[in-house]
């Protein structure tokens, strides 16, 4: 690596330096540092419900939390932690930052559309802290009727709004995605050349476009439901409660591949780059993730396997649900094949990849066993769920936002973290995560159900061990924080190709101009053509 | 924007004014905004599309009372929404062709036309909503209905109220659109090389007219040919 970098004269970052020039931006790049910021504030927040949803569990007695509080605590980890942090941490902050420059685009094709979703994302972030200041909400993240209707006396109102506002982020970052995707690639561009990373977020886009309206819809039919006591799901009416929960999860199941379909995007260019090898079967892993995106909308009813829907649906349900499970394999052997035979460089981002695909494996083949209609029976609404969907949503989103993270730093603020840190803070989380969650497989399938602020006492080690991983998990979150921030400061300025890595964006500066690039650029060749490069790996 | 001009002239040729920096034509421009558009209305399409799915489980659930509760609706002054909604159509496909062919000023009028069949559409929702406030079918504590069907009749008065309502607020945010259309228009921005935003508008509008196409029929005629025999 060339050791005398010195700073580019003009970047995105100080060619405007008012707070305004922030607020009021359209370049795609700053719009996915508010959306970090936001989000990191978001992460802090359900950190820090979680941290008091494992302290009161450290005992079996319910000493710390009253029960109601309980309620709250994970209703508020649930919503922060899904809606502002696991659905847009990898679209709106890296997908925002390097997509158009990965299609060659001075930005996406609706930028003032952009910074408008960041506004819905942030005001609908504050409903939701305010329905928190103001007493929280404590119907669980899933709204489930009538505790969300009837039921409940809490800030469902608040919380509900500042869903459906985001939803609408969600919405037009999708639509702004997929037109990007479809109008703005470089000149040579064709679809079969372009990251997978691009593949990732364009299923991602399908997914928010046909999934979150929904959502929408339900979450306005609910507040009409509790705000004008109108009747749409009201059983005393002879309406279906069920119905909330068919309507809810056709969203919130896809809404999982929202979370998991980026970082996916993420880890297959972290792992050609370090395994310094092109993607095993390009098309393979490209089509996997339209066809996870599609089969997704097909398997909603796995949640509802105890709610009374029936035998024939649910045994269709489980079926599809099973199927689903392939696209995933697919992409999970093609990384490995991929990684077989490369140059592998162990640099932090391949740490953080090396990672997702542990955690993504345990928490893929642990929802096969709750796909199974008998078992699902016995583990539905145990830790043993709790594990299985942390498994994929942190195990699996959060380690591959982070592999992303790392691999793109350099490229976002020109400058390198800490190598060493690095790995350290991956080697930190990756243990105290499986210490965590891994216990609460097994207090799961002995019968320990979710959402309960007290258990019996033999529940107990368990449980302790749980909390235990959660302290080193939330230390290994904190030294990720301090190192990035400390490379503001001190950290090593970089040329525009740290990684020498393939992709448009890593031929422009770090950080890149305001425009992106100099002049246009044009694509000659496929992605991932590492054979042909000569490079020193240090 | 005087810097982008320089070196827009730079390159030799002048740009179309409507053409913004981070697209290299105004083609390009106009293939993302109504990829975009239409885009949105697959969302619109699913956003209605819960309601529509809570109308036909209830449906096939109440037959009785979703045919004794439509009956209860103004059949003439729906009939009639759906006749002005329709002519809007037209007119606004009219107001997308005069923008087309450069007629500024037939442009300007389709659109006051557009807008004024919106407006009626609107006021005769009114007159429908206040009637069946008069008659107490607004669901909530005052709802009344006679027999022993009023629960699923409450449920139907909802989905009646919500799907109207929302549609009511797409004409109202459709109007709205239509306004800054008419001062652009009034303001000579198009022509026929640049008139994406009149079209776009246009497929809002008539993807509007068309929810109301399907809400006539599921929410006024059910079960009507019967009761008329």
């Amino acid at each position: 690596m060339d050791t005398t970098v010195t700073a580019p004269r003009v970047t995105y970052l100080n060619h405007e330096h008012t707070l305004a020039s922030w607020l009021l931006t359209k370049d795609h790049k700053r719009i996915g540092i508010l959306y970090m910021i936001v989000v990191t504030f978001a992460f802090f927040l359900g950190g820090i419900f979680a941290s008091l949803i494992r302290l009161e569990l450290t005992t079996p007695a319910g000493d710390l939390l009253s029960a109601d509080t309980y309620n709250k605590m994970f209703t508020m980890h649930g919503v922060a932690m899904v809606f502002f942090v696991l659905i847009p941490a990898v679209p709106a902050i890296l997908g925002n930052f390097v997509l158009p420059l990965m299609l060659g685009a001075k930005d996406v094709a609706f930028p003032k559309l952009n910074l408008i979703s960041w506004y819905l994302f942030t005001i609908g972030f504050l409903f939701t802290v305010y329905a928190l200041v103001a007493g929280g909400v404590d119907t669980g993240w899933t709204f489930y009727t009538p505790y969300s209707s009837r039921a409940s006396n809490t800030n469902v109102m608040a919380t509900g709004l500042g869903v459906f506002i985001t939803g609408f982020s969600s919405i037009l970052t999708g639509l702004n995605f997929m037109v990007t995707i479809h109008r703005m690639r470089a000149p040579g561009l064709t679809w079969f050349r372009l990251p997978l990373f691009v593949w990732a977020v364009y299923s991602t886009a399908l997914v928010m476009i046909l999934g979150t309206p929904v959502i929408a819809i339900t979450v306005l039919a609910l507040a009409i439901e509790r705000f004008l006591h109108f009747g749409i799901f009201d059983a005393a009416l002879g309406g279906d409660p069920v119905l909330f929960q068919h309507m809810f999860w056709f969203y919130s199941h896809p809404a999982v591949y929202i979370m998991i379909l980026p970082p996916m995007g993420a880890i297959s260019e972290v792992i050609a780059a370090f395994s310094r090898k092109s993607i095993f079967g390009y098309a393979f892993v490209a089509f996997s993730s339209l066809a996870i995106a599609i089969f997704g909308f097909l398997v909603w009813a796995h949640h509802m396997f105890v709610s009374g829907i029936s035998v024939y649906s649910a045994l269709v349900f489980s079926f599809l649900t099973y199927a689903v499970a392939i696209p995933s394999a697919v992409k999970t052997f093609n990384w490995a094949a991929t990684m077989y035979r490369g140059a592998i460089w162990l640099k932090a981002p391949m740490i953080w990849a090396i990672g997702f695909l542990g955690l993504f494996l345990v928490g893929g083949l642990t929802g096969l066993f709750t796909a199974a209609l008998g078992v699902d029976v016995h583990l539905h609404d145990t830790y043993f769920v709790v594990a299985h969907f942390h498994y994929i949503m942190v195990g699996g989103a959060i380690m591959g936002y982070f592999a992303g993270l790392h691999f793109w730093w350099p490229k976002i603020t020109g400058r390198m973290y800490s190598d060493i840190w690095a790995k350290v803070a991956a080697i930190i989380v990756f243990t105290g995560f499986n210490l965590t969650f891994g216990p609460q497989f097994i207090v799961g399938y002995l019968g320990m159900p979710r959402r309960y602020y007290a258990y019996p006492e033999e529940f107990q080690v368990l449980n302790v061990l749980s909390s235990a991983g959660a302290s080193i998990l939330g230390l290994g979150y904190t030294l990720i924080a301090i190192y990035l921030v400390a490379s503001l400061f001190k950290g090593e300025r970089v040329g525009a190709n740290p990684w020498h890595a393939t992709g448009l964006e890593w031929t422009t500066q770090s950080p890149p101009l305001p425009h992106n690039f100099e002049k246009q650029p044009v694509v000659t060749e496929d992605a991932y053509e590492y054979t042909k490069r000569e490079i020193k790996v240090v | 924007m005087s810097d982008a001009l320089a070196a827009h002239g730079a390159h030799g040729h002048a740009h179309h004014p409507a053409q913004q920096h981070h697209f290299d034509t105004l083609d390009q421009q106009h293939e993302a905004a109504t990829l975009g558009m239409w885009l949105f209305l697959i969302t619109e399409v699913l956003f209605f599309g819960g309601l529509f799915l809570a109308y036909m489980l209830y449906r096939v659930w109440y037959p009785a009372a979703w045919s004794e509760a439509s009956l209860e609706l103004n059949v003439v002054l729906g009939g009639v929404n759906t006749a002005v909604l329709i002519a809007s159509s037209l007119t606004m496909a009219m107001a997308v062709r005069g923008a087309q062919t450069g007629l500024r000023r037939a442009t300007m009028g389709w659109l006051v036309l557009t807008m004024v069949f919106g407006l009626t559409f609107l006021v005769i929702k009114y007159f429908e909503y206040a009637e069946k406030i008069e008659h107490h079918h607004v669901p909530g504590p005052t709802f009344a209905f006679p027999g022993p069907n009023a629960g699923p009749a409450e449920i139907y008065f909802s989905l009646y109220f919500l799907m109207t309502g929302l549609h009511a607020t797409h004409m109202v945010i459709g109007f709205g659109i239509l306004s800054v259309i008419l001062w652009m228009a009034y303001k000579n921005r198009f022509s026929p090389e640049w008139y994406t935003p009149v079209e776009i508008s246009g497929l809002y509008w008539h993807f509007v007219d068309i929810v109301w196409i399907f809400l006539f029929p599921l929410l006024y005629l059910v079960d009507r040919a019967h009761h008329f025999a």
